[in-house]
Parts: structure tokens; C-alpha cells; sequence
């Protein structure tokens, strides 16, 4: 036990002597949640638009001053002739252009109909498809005020509900996932290069040949990020509750020990990555291309897995974190208990004793 | 025996590192592997200390098998490797205490064995170990490989990258060290530190050719060796090399060490020879062969 205390004393030592792996622990995961919820969102706000009034008539500077009124929009320029068009979507001082015909009032009340094209740069097909939604939907509202006199037979009125999330902020999709990556970054990633770097410098090769135990050495190794990661887990929580005011529904408890749950995954990981790599550089390119990206992309953090084509789907599988997000989520936002999540869990067990079976297995009590 | 190696052989992919070695190393001596880099003698390290397998052969140290017993004889040897391998974040006693705590021990409880060396680096103590002059991190690793009161002592070319001065005060410690009753294998480069072994082995290439101890080694050495000076060192090499009567020349600091291939040689032919080739201040004397001279002659 006096050894073991030894070994992780000098885990510490190498920690809060090194600054790039303090910050990595520390700066990196404040960072990442800042980044993501303040700055990377999917909500539009105040997106430039041009307005193309032909008519200019009351109706139309009533549709302008309800569209600019809005916290959505803000109108950047009028246009006077059809050319401009083309020239401010290539100046790209605008993500949109509403184009008003000719006798906009007139129509609408002699024809009962009148048009208004909605051109969107869709280089960003996403915010385009957001922005001619919004502005759609606050022409209908426009509509349902002229009309309120007018019952219309057959009507169907969709009441749409948002649950769990019904202000629609995006940084309660981004915490779980965001949280995930930095578990597993500080997890697999700092012990896989921890571990290389005994191996890189030779020390290895003396506390080999020393009475520690292969798993004496690996246990002490982990134990300090297993730790720290909880501290960052903590924060992180922290952070999303008392910053972006999001809830935890569910226990904080569980939410807990799954986050030790997934630490101790990523650990499993980063040791399996420590023995297939010989140098730090080695394993600091496993984790990020080997768990990092997969994490980003395939965990169902930014993209939602089940718009994928099957075979990535099938892969997706074996990504803990896709596993792991799904808890959290439904734990923070859902409230759910064990009760709805016992399968995931037991997946993330499964891997884990997986993960942590393969590395005893290759880990090397010689040098060969 | 503290240390039997028989018939050892190991291979990487197409070098073989180390061909049908045996030696014994007996209790309490210091047992010296020479040779020049590349010779198969960290490879021989490892082997012993349990961190390689031999592909062929049975090697033992304190009688425990380097195959099976591995856990026993990591215990009970203290290992220097060649490349310096301490923590470079960590100060000079953190290293030290860091090294008696997964031992088992405490740096108090053996403190006079590593008193001599550890008095030298104890000005030191708060300092990175990263930042430790040569001399002074072969010191430090020296201590940390006794730290834990070790039988045997596995030393892989301590000396290689330390000053001179240095170079003696290690090996001043090393003779201290052998009357604690500390067995010690050591390997190094460099010849003249040879002669300070009970014996040595000279390995060329994976193959042991020789073993006895450094006097008998030289006693061995089957010619005459003169010492050739001259006023132009490169062209009396070149001279001597080109004289049909040479058995070996080599450059020996000053002198050029010479031996000839003739039973009757006169050192008067060689000087009129030397003449003919325009080189002045010739002096020939006869000198007494060196380890180095026996390990070219044998690498031969």
C-alpha cells in the first residue's frame, strides 16, 4: 500500500509540474464549455437580411416592421433595383433577401393573393432552412391577424409542444456531449501519453524491474485522472447549471457514478491505447484520431445517428460515447432513473471489463 | 554464483544480438563487459534483468531463473540502464525517495550504502533531476539502483557521456561498493576502465572473445608492441600501413601502437624504412600491450 501511495505522490508530482498537461486538465474542458455554449449554437439571431420592397404600401411596411421587430432579423438594406440582389448575397452582407411584388396591398385585397419570394443564401443550408421558416411563419401570423374575422372551414391547428428543452437552447444538446468528450479526453488521452511516456524515457524499463506489480504500476497510473476527471465532471456540471441555467432533472447521484462509469471506460481505453503505442506522440495521435473524432461525429452528439446510412449506424455501436451521451441526456434533461437507462449502463459495463481484459491481456512485463 | 549465463542467444528480426554466450560472474566481484557500441551488451542486460527472453540458452542470477523465477530476481538487483532513466521532473530526493518507496524501503533505512555517493549530490537535492549535470545524474541513478540494498548490480555503461574526473569517482564507488558485498556487473566502452574489473569479458558483435582478468588478458597478447613516433602522425600511419612487414597498427595517443609480423623483427629496419618515406624524429620503443591492443587484436 506504501508503494502504491509512493507511485501515485509521483503521478501528482508529474501532473502539476508539467503546464501543457495542467492545461490540457483544467483549461481545456472550461474552455470547450464556453466555446460551446456561448459561441457554436444553432439558434439564428440578428441575421442580416435586405428587403426589396416594389410596392411599398401599407401591408408591406407592416409585414417589414413585424419581420424587423423580431429578435430573429435585423433588416441591413433596402433594395431598389433587381440587380442588387445578386450583388449583396455576393458581398455577403446578407443571408437573405424578401422580394415584395409589384402591388403587394392592392393584390391582396382585389385578388385575395399576393406573393412574396423569400431568396436565403444557402451556402449554410441550415440556417437558411431556419431563417425561411421563421420568416414564414411570421408572415402566417400576419395572415391569421387579417383574417381573424373570417372563420375557415375545415381547419386543422397543429399546437406544437417542445418537452425537455422548450426554449429550444442548443447548449443543452451541447453539455452532455461536451462533457463526454472531455472525459474521455482527459481520461484516455492523458494516461495513454502518461503511460508512453515512462516507456519513452526508459523509466519503464527500471520499474519493471522492480517488485511493483503490472498492475501496481497501471493502477497507480490511472488512479490520479480518475480523480481529476471527476473533478472536471464537476465543474462542468457546475458550469451548466449556475451558467447556462440548465436543469438537472434527474439524480445528480446517478449522474455521478455514471460519470465515473464512462471515466473508468475511457481509462480502460487509454491504457489499451498505452500498450499498442510506443511513443507519446504515438498515442496522443490514437486518441485524437482514434477517439476523438469517432466521439464528435459518430456519438450522436452534433449529428443525430439515426439520419446516417445504415452501416455507420451499426458502428456507432461500438462508440462508448454514443452510450454514454444518451445517459446523461436522459438524466439531466429527461429525469429519467436507472430504470430507462440499465441497458446503456450495462453496455458501458460490458466495454469496460472489455477494454480493461484486452490491456492486462497485452500489457508487457518485459520489454519484448 | 551470483551470475551463470550458459549458451545465451537472442535475435532481433536479422541481427543476432548475442551468439552462445556463457561467463560466470562469482559473488562479490566486479565483472566487466567490454566492448564497442553495438557489441550485444545491453542486450545482455535485459536478458538478465528479465526484461528480454534469450531465444536459446539458461542464464541465472542469485540462482533464480531469468525465465521463470523473473518476479524473485527483480527483487534482488539493482539496474542502471544506459539511457538515463530517472524523472527529470522530479528533484534529486524525490527521485530517490520515489525509488526506496516502490522497493519497499526507506532512504534512512540503507543510507550508509549510498552515503559515499549521495553526500556528493546532496547539495543538489532540490533540484530536477533533468537538470543535473552528467556526472551528477549517473550519481544520482547510481543510488538509485542501491537504494534498495541490491545482490546484484546490473551497471549499463554508467560511465558512458561523464567527464573523467567523474569517470574515477564512479568507479572509486564501485570498488566501496564491492566491499558491501554487492555483486556487480558492469559493462562499459571504454578500455582503460577494464583494468579496474576483477575480470572481463571483451565482446565484439555478440560473441564473448575473451575472458579472464585484465592482467591475464594482457599477458595473453601474442607479439611484441612498439610505440612508433614520428613528426607527421598521418603519414607515419599510412607508412606503417603500407610496410609489408606489419602485423597490426594502430593510433595509440601520442605513439602508434606497432607490431610485426616477423619473429626476428629489428626496430632498425623500421626506422631506415620510416627514413625513405621522408619522416624525421623517429623513436621506437617497446611497450607493453594494453587491453585495447588485446581487444584488436582479437577483433581481428
Amino acid at each position: 500500500m506504501k508503494r502504491f501511495i509512493g507511485f501515485i505522490k509521483k503521478e501528482f508530482y508529474h501532473i502539476f509540474r508539467d503546464r501543457r498537461s495542467l492545461f490540457i486538465l483544467f483549461g481545456m474542458p472550461i474552455a470547450q464549455i464556453m466555446l460551446f455554449g456561448f459561441a457554436i449554437t444553432n439558434e439564428i439571431n440578428n441575421v442580416d437580411i435586405a428587403i426589396f420592397d416594389h410596392s411599398n404600401d401599407a401591408s408591406t411596411k407592416e409585414i417589414i416592421i413585424k419581420i424587423s421587430a423580431s429578435k430573429y432579423f435585423s433588416i441591413k438594406q433596402m433594395i431598389t433595383c433587381e440587380a442588387d440582389i445578386a450583388s449583396v448575397f455576393q458581398k455577403g452582407h446578407v443571408k437573405a433577401v424578401l422580394n415584395f411584388e409589384k402591388d403587394f396591398s392592392k393584390n391582396l385585397i382585389k385578388s385575395n393573393k399576393a406573393t412574396i419570394q423569400i431568396i436565403t443564401d444557402a451556402t449554410d443550408p441550415n440556417t437558411a432552412n431556419t431563417i425561411s421558416n421563421y420568416v414564414n411563419a411570421i408572415l402566417q401570423k400576419y395572415q391569421k391577424d387579417l383574417n381573424k374575422d373570417i372563420t375557415v372551414a375545415n381547419q386543422i391547428v397543429p399546437q406544437t409542444r417542445m418537452v425537455y428543452n422548450p426554449e429550444l437552447k442548443s447548449v443543452y444538446m451541447f453539455v452532455p456531449g461536451v462533457m463526454t468528450i472531455i472525459l474521455m479526453l482527459v481520461s484516455a488521452m492523458m494516461t495513454s501519453i502518461s503511460i508512453t511516456r515512462e516507456k519513452e524515457l526508459g523509466t519503464m524499463e527500471i520499474l519493471l524491474v522492480s517488485p511493483l506489480k503490472p498492475i501496481q504500476v497501471i493502477v497507480g497510473k490511472v488512479f490520479p485522472y480518475i480523480f481529476l476527471s471527476i473533478i472536471n465532471a464537476v465543474v462542468i456540471v457546475l458550469l451548466s447549471i449556475f451558467i447556462f441555467k440548465m436543469p438537472v432533472q434527474g439524480s445528480l447521484f446517478l449522474l455521478g457514478l455514471e460519470s465515473v462509469l464512462f471515466i473508468i471506460t475511457s481509462l480502460a481505453l487509454g491504457i489499451l491505447i498505452s500498450t499498442i503505442s510506443a511513443t507519446q506522440q504515438t498515442a496522443m495521435m490514437i486518441s485524437l484520431m482514434g477517439l476523438m473524432l469517432p466521439v464528435i461525429l459518430l456519438s450522436g452528439f452534433i449529428f443525430p445517428i439515426s439520419s446516417m446510412p445504415q452501416p455507420l449506424q451499426v458502428i456507432c455501436n461500438i462508440i462508448p460515447a454514443k452510450w454514454f451521451i444518451i445517459i446523461i441526456k436522459g438524466i439531466m434533461l429527461k429525469g429519467v432513473g436507472l430504470q430507462y437507462v440499465w441497458k446503456e449502463t450495462l453496455i458501458l459495463v460490458g466495454m469496460t471489463i472489455f477494454f480493461i481484459g484486452l490491456s492486462v491481456k497485452k500489457y508487457k512485463i518485459r520489454l519484448e | 554464483m551470483s551470475i551463470s549465463v550458459s549458451h545465451i542467444s537472442k535475435s532481433y528480426k536479422k541481427v543476432k544480438a548475442l551468439q552462445d554466450i556463457s561467463f560466470e560472474v562469482k559473488p562479490n566481484e566486479i565483472f566487466g563487459l567490454i566492448g564497442p557500441d553495438g557489441a550485444g551488451k545491453t542486450t545482455l542486460f535485459r536478458v538478465l534483468t528479465t526484461l528480454l527472453f534469450p531465444d536459446e540458452g539458461v542464464a541465472k542470477v542469485m540462482d533464480y531463473d531469468v525465465v521463470n523465477d523473473y518476479k524473485k530476481i527483480r527483487n534482488c538487483v539493482g539496474y542502471m540502464p544506459g539511457k538515463f532513466s530517472l524523472y527529470q521532473d522530479l528533484t534529486v530526493e524525490e527521485n530517490l525517495t520515489f525509488f526506496a518507496t516502490i522497493f519497499g524501503t526507506t532512504i534512512e533505512e540503507n543510507y550508509d550504502l549510498i552515503k559515499d555517493i549521495y553526500v556528493q549530490i546532496a547539495p543538489f537535492k532540490d533540484r530536477r533531476a533533468g537538470k543535473l549535470s552528467g556526472g551528477m545524474k549517473q550519481k544520482l541513478a547510481l543510488c538509485c539502483a542501491l537504494i534498495h540494498k541490491p545482490q546484484v548490480l546490473f551497471l549499463d555503461e554508467p560511465t558512458t557521456g561523464v567527464d573523467p574526473v567523474s569517470r574515477k569517482e564512479f568507479w572509486e564507488m564501485l570498488k566501496r561498493l564491492q566491499q558491501k558485498d554487492i555483486t556487480i556487473l558492469v559493462s562499459t566502452p571504454y578500455m582503460d576502465e577494464a583494468a579496474l574489473c576483477d575480470r572481463i569479458a571483451l565482446i565484439q558483435d555478440g560473441k564473448i572473445l575473451e575472458i579472464d582478468t585484465p592482467e591475464a588478458i594482457v599477458k595473453h597478447y601474442p607479439k611484441q608492441i612498439y610505440n612508433v613516433r614520428a613528426n607527421n602522425m598521418y603519414k607515419l600511419i599510412n607508412s606503417l600501413k603500407d610496410y609489408e612487414y606489419n602485423h597490426s597498427v594502430y593510433p595509440f595517443g601520442e605513439f602508434v601502437h606497432y607490431t610485426d609480423s616477423r619473429t626476428n623483427f629489428n626496430p632498425k629496419d623500421l626506422i631506415r624504412y620510416l627514413e625513405t618515406k621522408n619522416l624525421s624524429n623517429i623513436h621506437i620503443d617497446k611497450t607493453v600491450a594494453t587491453i585495447e591492443d588485446t581487444f584488436m587484436e582479437l577483433a581481428k
